[in-house]
């Protein structure tokens, strides 16, 4: 399979912190890939490098073969690599509609009214077009940041903790959505809830104090010592 | 009605009445609501880049004061004929603002108010440096046989309220057309989120820098506009009173709302010209409203109305 996205050494220090530290990274075409690690692990550093939101101190980073490294995040957003944020980052004071057609007109405002119902129906808010974003629940705020980076139709969707604080019937809702963007999408899926990454991701890559601990299946990943010990001490391990 | 047809009528119906005013006013007033709409049009080009953008500026006079200079060089110097003159005080007030954005738009929040205010002091202190050809404090008066388009002598009341009014119903439509577009809506974006919209594909820099420049033509249209209909041109129009008269106009219509800066102007000049019959004091009698206003309607009228009533309204 081919990379979609490939990061080489990648490295960020803030001060005396290695937030990431000489990352090596593939991510394949059409594939559900888990980021995990303990808090502190480098998990949102490295999707801001990914993304553009904070720069590389050395490395690199290939979109589909092309260096990417020193481009801007809002250039790397229109070549592809689209971002939701793990604090929701809706635009409370405008509906639902100018809410997805900000990210749908940033792909050409051609058919731009179509393309936002579309987008609304995918995530199950056609009611609420009218609606100020700020008075939706959480869980739909949830959506509607999800319905804006599907708007956006990118390569690669980037989600930083989707689910967190949804309720779990929500959450159901919200994995299936996820498995039915691929393989057209390429997901990477930074997430807290080990149910919710077992059982979408295709592949895992645990990173732990800025560095790559592991990349495996869920099996693999599941029955790897290093990150039994990562998550649950080595103590415990040993015990 | 559908939105647009809602959107469309209350904006035409509002020029509709404006025009009519002028049969039914008497002169003294039809000559301020013609000096208001000029006004109005300086606003509304601050209400896209305060408003809109979120751009809060303490510069607009000197784009304000380029179209002025702009117009009035040409005509006073060159003998240029009053249409060139206008289109190139529009102009002037456009790439002011376009390169006062370029310094300017490295910094946000209260270093771009200090940065843009400290370029309007750099334009006024250069207008009254190069008093030879600006007039300094005096300014000069625009000469009467230039201010005739094809026969109008825009001197006259009844032509001057009728080229001012075509200004301004022009930039009300430009202005109601460019806010619903989706160029507009990319504006508000960057004013609610920028770092969002950032993540949504836009570059901050550049959207910002082109409200800027349209706000830098209106007001540069504006300020030739007023030279031509008024017949003076002076440094006084490039002092910080005229950065912050067009930020209390929106603020009290209503930031963000294409009728509001008109509203606004109409309100404040009316404001001004009673309490001064009535007090030296009238400019307090101006800050005390203002303060009242941020403390209770920090929207301004048309905002709070939106709120409450008319979510639609552009």
């Amino acid at each position: 399979m081919a990379a979609v996205i490939e990061a080489q050494g990648l490295t960020r220090h803030f001060g005396g912190l290695r937030a990431v530290d000489g990352v090596d990274f593939r991510l394949e075409q059409g594939e559900i890939h888990g980021l995990i690690g303990p808090n502190g692990a480098g998990k949102t550093t490295f999707v801001s490098l990914l993304s553009g939101r904070t720069t590389a101190q050395s490395g690199r980073i290939l979109l589909n073969g092309e260096d990417i490294t020193h481009l801007p995040a809002y250039t790397r957003v229109r070549r592809g690599i689209a971002y939701t944020f793990q604090i929701t980052s809706v635009y409370p004071r405008l509906t639902v509609f100018d809410n997805i057609a900000l990210a749908a007109q940033s792909r050409g405002a051609a058919d731009l009214a179509p393309r936002v119902r579309a987008v609304l129906h995918r995530v199950g808010l056609d009611r609420d077009e009218r609606t100020l974003a700020g008075a939706l629940s959480y869980g739909h705020q949830r959506l509607l940041e999800l319905g804006m980076g599907l708007a956006l139709e990118p390569l690669v969707l980037i989600l930083d903790e989707p689910t967190q604080g949804l309720a779990a019937g929500e959450i159901a809702g919200f994995s299936a959505l996820i498995r039915s963007l691929v393989p057209k999408m390429t997901i990477l899926l930074i997430e807290h809830n080990m149910d919710v990454v077992m059982e979408l991701a295709d592949r895992i890559t645990v990173l732990a104090a800025g560095q790559v601990l592991a990349v495996g299946t869920s099996d693999e990943i599941r029955r790897n010592r290093a990150v039994q010990d990562a998550y649950l001490g080595v103590d415990h391990a040993v015990g | 009605m559908t939105e647009r047809v809602k959107v469309w009528s209350v904006h035409l119906g509002v020029l509709a009445l404006v025009f009519a005013a002028q049969y039914v006013l008497p002169p003294y007033h039809a000559t301020n609501l013609a000096r208001i709409m000029v006004l109005a049009v300086f606003a509304m080009g601050y209400n896209i880049a305060f408003g809109y953008t979120g751009l809060l500026s303490l510069g607009h006079a000197l784009f304000f004061a380029a179209g002025f200079y702009g117009m009035g060089l040409p005509i006073g110097l060159l003998d240029w004929a009053p249409i060139p003159a206008l289109i190139l005080g529009l102009i002037a007030g456009g790439v002011l603002a376009g390169l006062v954005g370029v310094l300017a738009l490295r910094t946000a929040g209260v270093s771009f108010m200090i940065v843009t205010l400290m370029f309007a002091q750099a334009g006024y202190l250069t207008l009254l440096y190069l008093n030879t050809w600006t007039g300094g404090d005096e300014g000069f008066v625009v000469d009467r046989a230039a201010r005739v388009i094809a026969g109008h002598d825009l001197s006259l009341d009844g032509t001057r309220y009728v080229a001012a009014f075509g200004l301004f119903a022009a930039a009300m439509i430009a202005c109601l057309w460019l806010v619903r577009s989706p160029f507009g809506r990319v504006m508000v974006a960057m004013r609610e989120n920028e770092e969002r919209s950032r993540m949504l594909g836009y570059n901050p820099f550049r959207i910002k820098l082109i409200a800027l420049v349209l706000s830098g033509i209106y007001a540069g249209a504006a300020g030739a506009a007023y030279g031509l209909l008024f017949g003076y041109v002076g440094a006084s129009f490039a002092t910080i009173q005229y950065s912050i008269l067009p930020m209390l106009y929106v603020l009290l219509g209503g930031a963000g709302t294409v009728l509001g800066p008109f509203l606004g102007a109409v309100l404040m000049f009316y404001l001004v010209d009673i309490t001064s019959g009535y007090t030296d004091a009238y400019l307090f009698v101006v800050g005390a409203a203002l303060v009242g206003l941020v403390l209770f309607a920090p929207r301004g009228i048309l905002g709070n109305l939106r709120e409450r009533f008319a979510p639609w309204l552009p």
